[in-house]
């Protein structure tokens, strides 16, 4: 039979198709494999699962070595939902004592988007969290019913002494914009929240660790990837050593209950902060754990809001504790001398303007004035540096050099301490007064309240007790911190640094005695302890709320001085009725460790006073 | 006495560079079997308890056959081409009632051990029956339908037997001999229109969610590929330059006015708008065809009215006729819904994992998708996939290169027979290969629906196996006879 060339061809069409297929399937490949990346990354969700490793988070001690926060083990119960199989929920939450709403209420949540923006099936998921040992070992046992249910190691907090709330801060689930701030974090993951624990959370959360483990289709763990070559350990937080007295703190807070207020107490050689109490305070336990959202908005909707920290964001008028830095520019300018005298007639008046005093010798120097808390010879001595033109040539002039003064003695903004939310407080400058009078239409009358911590001027508790130190120091002081030694870390220099204000020694070793003086022999005689020489400065500090706040100012011993404290009780009048007992009790305390027995009625009697009754309450 | 002699000198004349291939790809099917049936406590290649240790001696056992095949004289196998063909059919039908239920198909006898897949085997008795059918005396496809029907028959009786042992796919694969008609004569014509059917058919199905004209936009773009079809039929196969311009300026110009009311508002349902016009159309070339008589006017006229039909039917035949799960396999495989657990599962995950290869691949045995059984049946049907992620995209590539060698040298092969048995049998081999490596391929990187059918040499299973050893072995054994047996036609 002839061939049919003419058919023949045909091979052509036939092996053409072929070679056209072959063709467009390695386009295709070329595009899966080489191309697109995608695949990649869904293989590699597919096969490994990612195992976060919890550290163990960095225990906190007090300066003398105390613990005061630990860790206690906590058990989320995780869930993929891809590998999640049908399971009696009953049992489920008959053993978690949950109830099936709540439980599919949870799942719900899970997979909306807004509130889990990282929702993914095939990635590890919080179902419940917070379980205790019972319910942890209950479940554990059942588990195995529970295909695509695992039980993730988490660390809470545990409380020794259940004080120091504002200092030691709490712990806290990451939000979304935690999250989104630092990609450290995942959903579920613990983050510092207020004190220390916030402003030390990278020291003290450590490292994650990862442990990689291969997932086959049936979402069974085949073992590790590549036996664990690229897991990665977790590193654990370093601990932290507190300057907080852990004792003292608790001591200054038992003397602060029923009132409202700060206590700090510093150690002036290093800055150190032995207590810092704010009044009222609350149990740091309360904000761990599965009741932190309920108690948190308790603490919040609370009207005395203890969730304010009163020692470092409370901004009050120091009033009379403001006096020795005053003495201290007035002797460095040379507007006076130890010797200077000025007259004090119940009071400072001076071209119809009158600021009160209560009775005393007349003429007065400097040491006794500030034995005395006499008014009319600080206001008498700004009104001198103010006046004086021959030196400043305008009152602005001079005022602005009173003012860099006192910045450089703290006041007037953040000191720097290692905990969030420090308020500055405020020292006018003469823009300001520019701004309310008028240029040029001001004078020291004016603005004379400033001379004795009234008027404009504001500061926190730690910025009145910086200045105790600073005096205590005679001329110096380290920016205070509560932070004493990180593990395997050095202080921040900024903790270390002596910060030198203007004034010659001298200065301060007058300002000091003055201040012994008025303990020895004036306003300050409760603080007069047998063993030990305190110095101090009362404040009576007048304010548009209410009633006078009782403030006192001091450091002890005299001579090589181990501790500078400010106690500040909002509405409690005198500072002689509550700062100084106050005072005087955490300086024993502290020194001597120990109330003299003929002491222990003013220790009675601060421990039972309630001067709350008098928030609120105006001024008769 | 002639045969003795040739027995001797048949491996001389061997074409040793298919066996080559052939053993190249057997050998590579192995370890991709053990790659993919790799578990990490095990690690044994050769392990009989292993897939690749069965698969081992089953490759044993086809080199055994092949070569019993090559002693053969070519002649056997034309001798008793219709004995083996009707052998087979039998077996087929029996298997229908006595095969057990395995994954909802009755397409396996099982011997104690051992299991075979009749449907495998009677590919060689189909292909042997159709040649000789073709070797017949004087037998031209063309001279008589008769002939066409005996060669439909042919085909089409183990499709049915197939089909009733509910193996979709293996029935499928018979359908791919319709290259062998078409290379014996068929009309290229029948298989542009399967072409222009399935891709009607893709068409239809994928774009029914736009509203065009009040008609899903597929349907009005099937029509417009009829008329554009009509116009392109009367201009270059009837050659009717007036008639086709006509059209055209009919179909445009009826289009524009269509559009303009639209501009105004006044909308005309899209189904009676084309079927009118194409209708009249169609009339204008009955007319033309009554003048002059022209008998390829009337199949183009034909044509265009069988088109309409079937996209009516197409709609009826994917909601009706097809079963709900048929219909989400094609619909996920047009990408016109993704279902990543259900039908699309497989595809997805044989996605992944090939395209996790990358361009050189994880490496043999580092695969972490097939190794973790993401892929179901990896080790037969899906076993393209452990290639893509281990051996990457050269691997992959490498492997098609190596197919679509095989295919050419099986054309080329049968070209060169002297005999029309020799050629039909080679183009018939051919045919087979094509369409496994076509479907099996397309439907792992997720171009075809998925149709459960092996890919040669590589799947794990002796029936495949072999089934393609008989086939390809055969062909030898008639091509290194082919000088000794001059044409005797």
């Amino acid at each position: 039979m002839r061939k049919d060339y003419n058919l023949e061809k045909r091979k052509y069409v036939i092996g053409g198709f072929i070679i056209v297929i072959v063709a467009i399937y390695v386009l295709r490949l070329f595009n899966l494999q080489v191309l697109d990346s995608r695949y990649k990354d869904d293989a590699d969700s597919n096969a490994f699962l990612r195992k976060a490793i919890y550290p163990s988070r960095g225990v906190i001690y007090d300066r003398n070595g105390k613990v005061v926060v630990y860790n206690r083990q906590a058990y989320d119960i995780m869930m993929i939902p891809r590998d999640v199989q049908e399971f009696d929920t009953v049992d489920f939450c008959r053993t978690l004592n949950i109830s099936p709403e709540r439980l599919k209420q949870r799942i719900t949540d899970m997979k909306d988007r807004r509130l889990n923006p990282g929702y993914s099936s095939y990635s590890p998921q919080i179902l419940l969290t917070h379980l205790n040992d019972e319910d942890y070992g209950r479940i554990q046992e059942k588990l195995y019913r529970f295909p695509g249910l695992y039980i993730q190691k988490r660390i809470l907090r545990e409380y020794n002494y259940h004080c120091a709330a504002n200092v030691l801060g709490n712990i806290r689930e990451v939000s979304p914009t935690d999250i989104e701030k630092d990609p450290y974090y995942s959903r579920g993951d613990y983050t510092g929240d207020l004190g220390v624990e916030k402003s030390y959370e990278k020291y003290l959360r450590g490292e994650k660790g990862m442990e990689i483990l291969i997932r086959d289709a049936r979402g069974q763990i085949q073992g590790r990837y590549e036996n664990g070559a690229h897991d990665k350990k977790a590193i654990s937080g370093r601990n932290l050593k507190l300057s907080i007295d852990i004792e003292l703190q608790q001591y200054a807070e038992q003397l602060m209950q029923n009132k409202i207020g700060a206590v700090v107490a510093i150690e002036p050689e290093t800055g150190e902060i032995l207590a810092l109490v704010t009044a009222p305070s609350y149990d740091p336990a309360l904000l761990v754990g599965r009741d932190r959202g309920k108690n948190y908005s308790e603490l919040r909707n609370n009207p005395r809001k203890p969730l304010l920290d009163r020692s470092i964001q409370g901004a009050y008028p120091p009033g009379s504790t403001f006096k020795p830095s005053q003495g201290l520019i007035l002797l460095q300018e040379g507007i006076i001398t130890l010797g200077t005298s000025y007259p004090c007639y119940r009071g400072y008046i001076n071209s119809g303007l009158k600021v009160g005093c209560h009775p005393h010798g007349s003429p007065i120097a400097l040491k006794p004035a500030i034995q005395t808390s006499c008014n009319a010879f600080f206001c008498w001595g700004l009104k001198a540096m103010l006046d004086r033109r021959s030196k400043y040539g305008s009152t602005a002039e001079a005022f602005e050099i009173w003012k860099n003064y006192l910045v450089k003695l703290g006041y007037g903004y953040r000191l720097g301490i290692d905990i969030p939310s420090e308020s500055r407080g405020f020292i006018p400058n003469a823009k300001f007064y520019n701004k309310i009078y008028g240029e040029d239409h001001w004078s020291a009358n004016s603005i004379i309240s400033v001379a004795i911590g009234q008027g404009e001027i504001l500061a926190t508790p730690l910025q009145i007790a910086n200045l105790g130190a600073t005096i205590a120091n005679r001329g110096w002081y380290r920016t205070p911190h509560v932070v004493k030694e990180i593990e395997d870390t050095v202080l921040k220099s900024e903790y270390t640094t002596k910060h030198i204000p203007p004034i010659s020694i001298a200065h301060f070793e007058s300002v000091a005695e003055g201040m012994r003086m008025a303990v020895t022999g004036g306003t300050c005689r409760l603080a007069n302890l047998k063993d030990i020489e305190v110095c101090g400065k009362t404040g009576t500090a007048q304010n548009p709320h209410g009633r006078d706040h009782s403030v006192f100012l001091g450091f002890a011993p005299y001579h090589n001085p181990k501790i500078a404290v400010c106690v500040y009780v909002e509405n409690a009048g005198f500072g002689a009725t509550y700062g100084v007992p106050i005072g005087s009790l955490i300086i024993e305390k502290y020194l001597n460790g120990d109330i003299a027995d003929d002491r222990k009625h003013i220790e009675q009697r601060m421990l039972e006073a309630n001067t709350i009754i008098y928030s609120g309450v105006k001024k008769h | 006495m002639e045969s003795r002699s040739t027995n001797i000198s048949i491996f001389q004349h061997i074409d040793w560079f298919t066996v080559l291939i052939y053993i190249v790809l057997v050998v590579a099917g192995v370890f991709s079997i053990y790659a993919a049936s790799y578990d990490f406590d095990h690690a044994n290649l050769l392990d009989a308890g292993e897939f690749s240790g069965k698969q081992i001696r089953w490759i044993g056992l086809a080199f055994a056959l092949g070569i019993v095949l090559l002693l053969f004289d070519a002649r056997v196998y034309e001798t008793y081409a219709f004995p083996i063909y009707i052998l087979l059919l039998i077996v087929m039908l029996i298997t229908i009632f006595v095969a057990p239920d395995i994954k909802g198909s009755r397409s396996w006898l099982v011997f104690g051990p051992l299991r075979f897949q009749p449907a495998e085997f009677g590919k060689f008795a189909t292909a042997l029956a159709l040649a000789k059918l073709f070797s017949g005396y004087n037998f031209k496809l063309n001279a008589s339908p008769k002939n066409y029907y005996r060669a439909l028959a042919i085909i089409f009786i183990p499709i049915l037997l197939i089909l009733a042992q509910r193996e979709t796919g293996s029935a499928l694969a018979y359908l791919a001999l319709f290259f062998v008609l078409y290379r014996e004569g068929m009309s290229g014509l029948v298989l542009l229109a399967a072409l222009c059917a399935v891709s009607f058919f893709v068409i239809a199905v994928k774009f029914t969610d736009t509203i065009f004209m009040g008609i899903p936009l597929g349907e009005a773009m099937v029509f417009m590929f009829i008329m554009a079809i009509m116009v392109f039929m009367l201009l270059l196969y009837c050659k009717q330059i007036e008639a086709a311009r006509n059209v055209a300026i009919w179909y445009l110009g009826s289009g524009l006015v269509v559009w303009i009311l639209d501009l105004c508002n006044i909308h005309l349902n899209g189904t009676i708008y084309f079927i009118s016009v194409i209708i009249t159309a169609c009339l204008y070339c009955s007319l033309l065809a009554l003048k002059s008589k022209a008998k390829k006017l009337m199949i183009t006229v034909g044509a265009s009215v069988a088109s309409v039909l079937f996209l009516f039917s197409v709609n009826y035949a994917f909601t009706s006729v097809l079963q709900p799960h048929q219909q989400q396999r094609i619909r996920v495989t047009l990408g016109i819904e993704e279902d990543l657990l259900g039908a699309g599962y497989n595809v997805n995950q044989s996605k992944i994992a090939i395209g996790s290869g990358g361009l050189s691949g994880k490496g043999f045995l580092n695969g972490t998708q097939t190794k973790l059984k993401y892929v179901p049946e990896q080790h037969t049907d899906f076993i393209y996939c452990t290639i893509g992620e281990e051996q990457g995209f050269i691997g992959a590539t490498l492997v098609l290169v190596a197919f679509l060698t095989l295919i050419l040298r099986v054309l080329h092969i049968a070209e060169r027979q002297p005999s029309i048995f020799g050629r039909v049998y080679g183009y018939c081999v051919a045919s087979y290969l094509i369409f496994h490596l076509a479907i099996n391929i397309g439907m792992v990187i997720g171009l075809c629906p998925v149709i459960g059918i092996p890919l040669p040499f590589f799947s794990y299973g002796g029936s495949s196996l072999w089934s393609f050893t008989f086939l390809l072995f055969i062909l030898l054994r008639i091509d290194a006879s082919r000088r000794e047996h001059p044409s005797y036609n």
